[in-house]
């Protein structure tokens, strides 16, 4: 009897939580394109991350989506929008919230991410470091914004009211490195998580190499110059867990990426990624679009801009 | 579980307060810190004529929020139209304070522009003098 008044309450809690989520992510969407100045210049990754911080007082508000089809599994979309807050130069804090729709299941929110990044040194060096923590609370969360461990595809055979009992409290810890030379960014994550259930920590990676295709800025305004135009190659997987670290049972993807920071201050990004192993799904679709508002604060200032 | 979760605190903290420390020291004028294999680099857009022009672009897309349109500065951000920035400064000063920032004021690093373009907002600031 216990049981099953606690399962009622769960799928009431979480009924109301999704529809509150979805709310939410509408809401955020709609609003986010009627956002006053904005200006954005980003490299095209979608799980990398490079060593550019948010510039401070500035906030980019972007909304991110995977389209993937497991093999005898649904096809599902995982979405995230994302708040990102210069606090200070060498100090970004970013906060996420997540649904996913899954074909013949539900459309779901499925939680919250809170992450931080610090710049420990001021100058450009050869290498940059950034380290980074960020604290997630989700459930079936299928925004794949990285892989580690044994993530594979059997985890998106499970369905959505089955995987939501699942509570996911992690800690997520990344050493980002990052370099710029002759216009090329090459980015380096490291990455280790742990479940807060008593799992262990997990390991994975994520690489990003990218350039614009065309360094010097033209003298008059245009559109699909190539200056506009970010493009690169990115890489990521697992890298197993403290009780088998390496290669084995983990996936791994690879894939081209571009972006275009289109004349109203929006940069649209694309990527189709590449299974490489049979653990992994064969392919995914990222598309992102971002907003960066510059000073926004200021815009609620009197006098304010 | 329960007696990691006091360490992990302890570690964030670690490294947010190792953060605070190190920006704490590193502030300060920044033209003294320029070092001068850098003050000596030479602008190779200085004499494109379109250069000025694309730089102007860039500034109003990137600059201007901070250092007011016409680069008069704002409340907190200062005017580029200063003698410092006009007289003192070399075009190489100006590009490593670009490329590095000056984090513990605000000032963000603009390396993610790539040089070509970091040089081309150099040829607009210093046409405004």
């Amino acid at each position: 009897m216990e049981l099953y008044t606690n399962l009622a309450i769960t799928n009431w809690t979480t009924k109301r939580c999704s529809r509150a989520g979805c709310v939410a992510l509408l809401f955020l969407g709609m609003v986010q394109p009627a956002c006053l100045k904005s200006r954005a210049q980003e490299y095209p990754y979608f799980v990398t991350y490079s060593q550019e911080m948010e510039e401070p007082g500035n906030l980019d508000i972007e909304m991110f989506n995977v389209v993937g089809s497991p093999p005898a599994g649904n096809s599902f979309i995982g979405s995230d929008i994302e708040f990102e807050y210069g606090l200070k130069g060498w100090w970004t804090t970013e906060f996420y919230l997540d649904g996913q729709a899954t074909q013949n299941q539900s459309t779901i929110f499925t939680g919250f991410r809170w992450e931080n990044r610090f710049r420990p040194l001021p100058r450009e060096h050869w290498i940059n470091p950034v380290l980074y923590a960020e604290f997630e609370d989700t459930s079936a969360d299928k925004t794949i914004r990285e892989v580690v461990g044994h993530d594979g595809r059997y985890d998106f055979l499970v369905p959505n009211w089955l995987a939501r009992m699942d509570k996911e409290r992690e800690l997520e810890l990344k050493l980002i490195l990052g370099s710029n030379v002759r216009g090329w960014n090459i980015s380096e994550n490291f990455i280790t998580e742990k479940n807060f259930a008593g799992d262990p920590w997990e390991f994975g990676y994520a690489f990003g190499v990218s350039r614009p295709l065309q360094l010097a800025a033209s003298a008059h305004e245009c559109t699909f110059c190539a200056e506009k135009f970010q493009a690169g190659l990115e890489m990521y997987g697992g890298l197993g867990d403290a009780n088998g670290f390496g290669l084995h049972l983990t996936s791994q993807y690879l894939g081209p990426t571009i972006n275009w920071s289109a004349p109203n201050g929006m940069t649209v990004a694309f990527s189709p990624q590449f299974g490489l192993n049979g653990y992994s799904i064969p392919v995914l679709y990222r598309f992102s679009v971002s907003y960066e508002i510059q000073q926004f604060f200021g815009h609620f200032h009197r006098g304010g801009s | 579980m329960k007696s990691r979760s006091p360490l992990l605190v302890v570690a964030m903290l670690l490294i947010i307060f190792s953060s605070l420390a190190l920006f704490a020291i590193s502030n300060g004028a920044w033209l003294a810190n320029v070092p001068q294999r850098d003050r000596e680099r030479v602008n190779p857009y200085r004499e494109q004529p379109d250069a000025v022009a694309a730089g102007r672009r860039i500034f109003v897309d990137h600059c201007a929020h901070c250092h007011g349109d016409n680069a008069d500065g704002t409340k907190k951000r200062p005017s580029l139209k200063s003698a410092r920035v006009q007289q003192e400064a070399t075009d190489g000063d100006l590009h490593w304070l670009l490329v590095n920032g000056n984090r513990g004021q605000g000032m963000p690093s603009w390396v993610k522009l790539g040089d070509p373009q970091i040089w081309q907002v150099i040829c607009y600031v210093k046409s405004l003098h």
